[in-house]
């Protein structure tokens, strides 16, 4: 016995010894750098892995131009089926199989929860992720996750502020998907209402599994509500938007940006019946006629056509992929052939006022050591019976 | 045992008394298997391999348990992710609320589940067949809704999940953390097993076969049926929970969209392919559920579910036995050949 | 007391959502004494194919109509390819298959009509709510529909030699074989008929809920409950039950347990019945044969 002991102590040495010595800089060799992502490719959410195919397209094109640093981008990019378990296993698969540098764009709320102690407790970068959480913004319990996309609680925020501003006596009916997304709204409500928040405001939610949200919608216009906020992914948010058009109740509604697509969402739900309905954006929308000539555009079709002839260039996902691969691009570019994972966090935490192509004009990528929401602002925009028109200035969500 | 007409039963087919120095090879065998089993991957498996076949390890403790409930008394369950689900929460509960070491919360976790499953054994027993299919299909697509609950948020850390901690391995084992829960999840689910084996074998075994075969004959014969049945559910979903007590320390995180209605369905899955009524099935069926789905994407990426469901029928089909019958299935055919 | 109308109405309209699924159920129970766990998916398909004739440019009634043939032929070709091999088989073997085709049609729809919502038309699109929003034109042709499905399928069971051999079949096999009944068939047709209603079903629920890979998923759940709560082989009873879970859900959503616990509601319906009786509330009791 104490032979085998023995004998498995020192094999568990042997393997453990090269990965100590290679630790210094993971995933890099003189000619490579490689990233690791998991995108939902199949299952329910499925319609989201164009933000992966994407990803790997703009990454091409990079390497077509040279890579960075002198090496050459190798995007791996598996399967979780939105499965928590499934996604820890594709993590683990990536960090210890795979070896890669960081982790990048790794999409939904219940899957990156599920690895975000790992990472950082194998400090690996987890950068930009593909949700919009609020918590990825916690740089003191962790510091190796950060965010991209401006957070649901954010967004919350702005919309509390400019509902005070036009109806300062307002009686609010939020209904909220029951799951970290929806909860995120209610806490950008109670950020600004505050102690208010109980007297104004009547929550209800509804689950995934639900096959209608009438009975909520019913509920929450006998409270006399005038103003509705609706946290809803894009079947409940059509579904809201329709039932409140046919009872014949007229809220000041606010949507969810999860759920503005013209095509999955408004057109469904029947164009005329979401007039007025407010939300937000930050990315330039593709179906816009505004943007028709704007040569951002053109490059991000000739893009597209050149790396994703088969892709639908009405389809948002692919715009997300394009702004947050650019993002990345000025963090590796920033990192000046150090790609040691403590680098790569630093330059990430050090992001001054960048510009990308396809974000709203005013609107910039900012980040340091204590703000991990790199982008924080966003524009209000109404929906015309057609398409979204943007009003007012870039806002910026409250402090707290 | 009457003529079944039932063709997962023949599965059963009586294995013969072996003789008492049968015995002791048999033993030998099993344990240079185990050692093997253990050792090699420890040896050779990067840390990841030995997450996988961790996670293997806990879904075929889990099989194991559908499997005697559903397999071996023929009760239909759906629903079993729930039992998983309990487990976890149990573990993750215990662990990061009361400080309980790890190793501590297995048997309560199994004990907790134990008794649900005994109290679930009732109104199953007046189901019967496809009603208790249906109604544990319905528990299976509850779970997630119920583990988000309000009322209980405080400990099962609402949508958003808990974390635990995997434990460190004791220092005299000179083994690293993945080497070490895998010895550990080994040690046990070996344990499980040879239980199995040896209860299914034994007089209680027999009576729940039969009673899966020919409910009225065995009451006849003077078996309390009901009693069998309830306390046959209660260890099943005992087993099940502590599989999910283990996935819970091995992925180190519960939340309610981990216990989805898909990983009831995985686990059915990984029972008929493993074999149903059929000891070392599970096994086959938990590297089935880890392994193919890995497998499938790298086949047919948008779609790896319908080679799963394809999978599933043409096991019912022809490996009605599963890949357990596998090796008896071409048995069959040789002597066949050999004779005609 | 507005809000409670306004809720029971609400209910009521969700309830026939149910009950045309719950008749599906029904229906194939009575035929082939199984439930079919893919009836869900298989409906859903179904409308996809709906959708996708109207979208080649076919006005909606021959659209409806060609589906409902479609379906009625997919019914019966899964019944003699995929479930005749599985006649003399356990109930466990014949879940398996079930378990297998949900999987596969799931998501084979998934994959060919990709997993966003579509919108689909209804013909009774009205332009103004009725009764002052209560109600809107499409729930009320809905409801209609179903219960004009329930009056053809309490037509065909009762009043002819087709329905009650089918019924027979599903009873005692080997003595309908006896007396002549092609029970193999019998079986078919049940499956056939079971697609096709359906069919209808997924074609009415499709404008409320919008269409998408796991539409039926909830419903199905729902519809199992009011079925078994009217009683499984009673086509009357199960949308009966259909609109009564309705109305519990909703005015228990609204009053009683919250929002968030509706579907374990659903559950808590399947459990009772069972127990208290599993007959159903419009159910023959059968007495088990020994």
């Amino acid at each position: 016995m104490i032979h085998r002991r023995a004998m498995l102590g020192a094999s568990a040495a042997l393997l453990a010894a090269p990965r100590l010595a290679r630790a210094v800089t993971v995933g890099v060799t003189a000619t490579e750098l490689k990233i690791g992502n998991f995108m939902p490719y199949s299952g329910p959410a499925s319609a989201y892995g164009v933000i992966g195919r994407g990803d790997a397209a703009f990454f091409k094109m990079m390497n077509d131009q040279g890579g960075v640093g002198g090496r050459q981008i190798n995007y791996i990019s598996y399967d979780d089926g939105y499965s928590p378990p499934r996604s820890v296993e594709q993590t683990r698969r990536l960090v210890e199989q795979d070896r890669v540098a960081f982790l990048y764009h790794t999409l939904g709320t219940p899957s990156n929860s599920a690895i975000v102690r790992y990472v950082n407790q194998r400090r690996v970068p987890h950068l930009f992720l593909a949700t919009g959480a609020d918590k990825w913004g916690n740089y003191q319990d962790t510091p190796w996750t950060i965010g991209w996309q401006p957070s649901y609680r954010t967004e919350a925020q702005i919309y509390a502020k400019h509902m005070l501003e036009q109806k300062p006596n307002a009686k609010v009916a939020l209904l909220h998907q029951n799951d970290d997304f929806g909860k995120d709204y209610l806490i950008g409500v109670k950020d600004v209402l505050g102690s208010r928040f109980d007297s104004m405001v009547t929550v209800a939610t509804y689950e995934v599994t639900d096959p209608t949200i009438d009975s909520q919608i019913v509920s929450l216009r006998g409270t006399g509500a005038d103003v509705l906020v609706t946290a809803a992914t894009p079947k409940f948010a059509a579904q809201t938007i329709r039932k409140v058009h046919d009872i014949g109740w007229q809220p000041m509604h606010f949507l969810s940006n999860v759920s503005i697509s013209v095509a999955a969402v408004m057109r469904p739900a029947g164009a005329e019946r979401g007039v007025g309905i407010i939300t937000s954006a930050y990315q330039k929308d593709v179906t816009d006629p505004a943007w028709a000539d704007d040569p951002h555009f053109r490059e991000w079709r000739a893009f597209m056509t050149k790396y994703l002839p088969d892709g639908d260039q009405t389809d948002s996902g692919y715009v997300t992929a394009y702004n947050c691969s650019t993002t990345l691009m000025h963090v590796l570019r920033q990192c000046d052939g150090d790609f040691s994972r403590e680098n790569i966090m630093r330059q990430v935490a050090n992001l001054q006022n960048i510009e990308i192509p396809l974000l709203l004009p005013g609107i910039k990528v900012n980040t340091s050591p204590t703000n991990f929401h790199p982008i924080r602002q966003m524009q209000l925009q109404k929906w015309s019976g057609e398409h979204w028109e943007r009003f007012g200035d870039v806002i910026e969500g409250a402090n707290v | 045992m009457s003529t079944s007409q039932n063709p997962l039963a023949a599965t059963l087919a009586p294995v013969a008394t072996p003789a008492r120095d049968g015995v002791m090879l048999r033993i030998l065998i099993v344990l240079g298997g185990f050692v093997a089993i253990a050792a090699v991957p420890i040896a050779f498996a990067s840390s990841y391999q030995l997450f996988q076949l961790t996670l293997a390890a806990t879904y075929a403790i889990a099989i194991l348990g559908l499997n005697i409930v559903t397999g071996f008394n023929g009760q239909i369950s759906l629903g079993h992710g729930a039992f998983y689900a309990v487990g976890a929460y149990t573990t993750a509960i215990l662990m990061t609320h009361f400080d309980v070491p790890y190793w501590a919360t297995l048997p309560i976790a199994a004990a907790i589940c134990g008794v649900i499953g005994f109290g679930i054994g009732f109104p199953a027993l007046r189901l019967g067949g496809l009603y208790l299919a249906l109604t544990t299909f319905a528990v299976a697509v509850a779970v997630p809704q119920i583990l988000k609950y309000k009322g209980v948020e405080d400990w099962t850390g609402g949508v958003q999940g808990t974390f635990l901690v995997k434990p460190d391995a004791p220092e005299f084992t000179g083994l690293d953390n993945d080497q070490y829960l895998y010895l550990f999840v080994l040690v046990i689910a070996a344990l499980l097993f040879l239980m199995a084996a040896n209860l299914l074998h034994s007089r209680i075994g027999r009576a729940m076969r039969s009673i899966r075969d020919n409910p009225i004959a065995a009451e006849a014969m003077g078996m309390d049926i009901a009693r069998i049945k309830t306390r046959t559910f209660a260890l099943s979903a005992a087993i099940t929970g502590l599989a999910g007590a283990l996935s819970a320390i091995a992925v180190e995180f519960v939340a309610p969209d981990s216990f989805s209605v898909e990983l009831s369905i995985n686990l059915f899955v990984g029972m008929v392919v493993g074999g149903v009524g059929s000891i070392v099935g599970p096994i086959f069926g938990g590297l089935f559920v880890v392994f193919v789905p890995n497998l499938a994407e790298s086949i047919a990426r948008a779609a790896p579910g319908v080679i799963y469901g394809v999978i599933l029928i043409l096991f019912l089909y022809l490996l009605p036995q599963g890949f357990a019958g596998f090796p008896r299935r071409i048995g069959a055919l040789l002597r066949q050949r050999s004779q005609g | 007391m507005q809000g409670l109308a306004h809720q029971l109405v609400a209910g009521i309209a969700t309830g026939g959502i149910y009950a045309s699924v719950a008749l599906a159920l029904v229906m194939i129970y009575q035929s082939t004494h199984h439930l079919n766990f893919a009836q869900g998916e298989m409906a859903t398909f179904s409308t996809y194919i709906a959708l996708t004739l109207i979208n080649v440019g076919l006005p909606y009634w021959i659209a409806f109509v060609l589906t409902i043939l479609i379906s009625f032929a997919m019914g019966v070709f899964i019944e003699r390819v995929m479930l005749k091999p599985m006649h003399n088989a356990s109930v466990l073997a014949n879940v398996g298959v079930f378990i297998g085709l949900l999987l596969v049609f799931r998501n084979a729809m998934g994959w060919i009509f990709d997993y966003t919502i579509k919108a689909f038309p209804s013909p009774f699109e009205s332009d103004h709510p009725l009764l002052g929003g209560l109600i809107s034109g499409h729930e009320l042709g809905s409801t209609a529909v179903t219960l004009g499905v329930l009056g053809i399928v309490y037509v065909f069971f009762r009043f002819t030699k087709l329905g009650l051999a089918m019924r027979a079949a599903a009873f005692n096999a080997s003595s309908s074989r006896l007396v002549g009944i092609r029970v193999g068939w019998m079986l078919a047709l049940g499956w056939g008929l079971a697609a096709a209603i359906g069919a209808i079903a997924g074609m009415m629920i499709a404008p409320v809920v919008f269409l998408e890979p796991n539409m039926m998923l909830g419903i199905l759940l729902y519809a199992f409950a009011g079925a078994l709560l009217g009683g499984i082989d009673n086509p009357g009873g199960a949308v009966i039950g259909g609109f009564a879970v309705g109305i519990i859900e909703n005015l228990g959503g609204a009053y009683l347990v919250g929002t968030e616990l509706k579907l374990t509601l659903a559950l808590g319906i399947i459990i009772c019945v069972l127990l208290v009786k599993p007959s159903g509330l419009f159910g023959r009791v059968v007495q088990s044969r020994v």
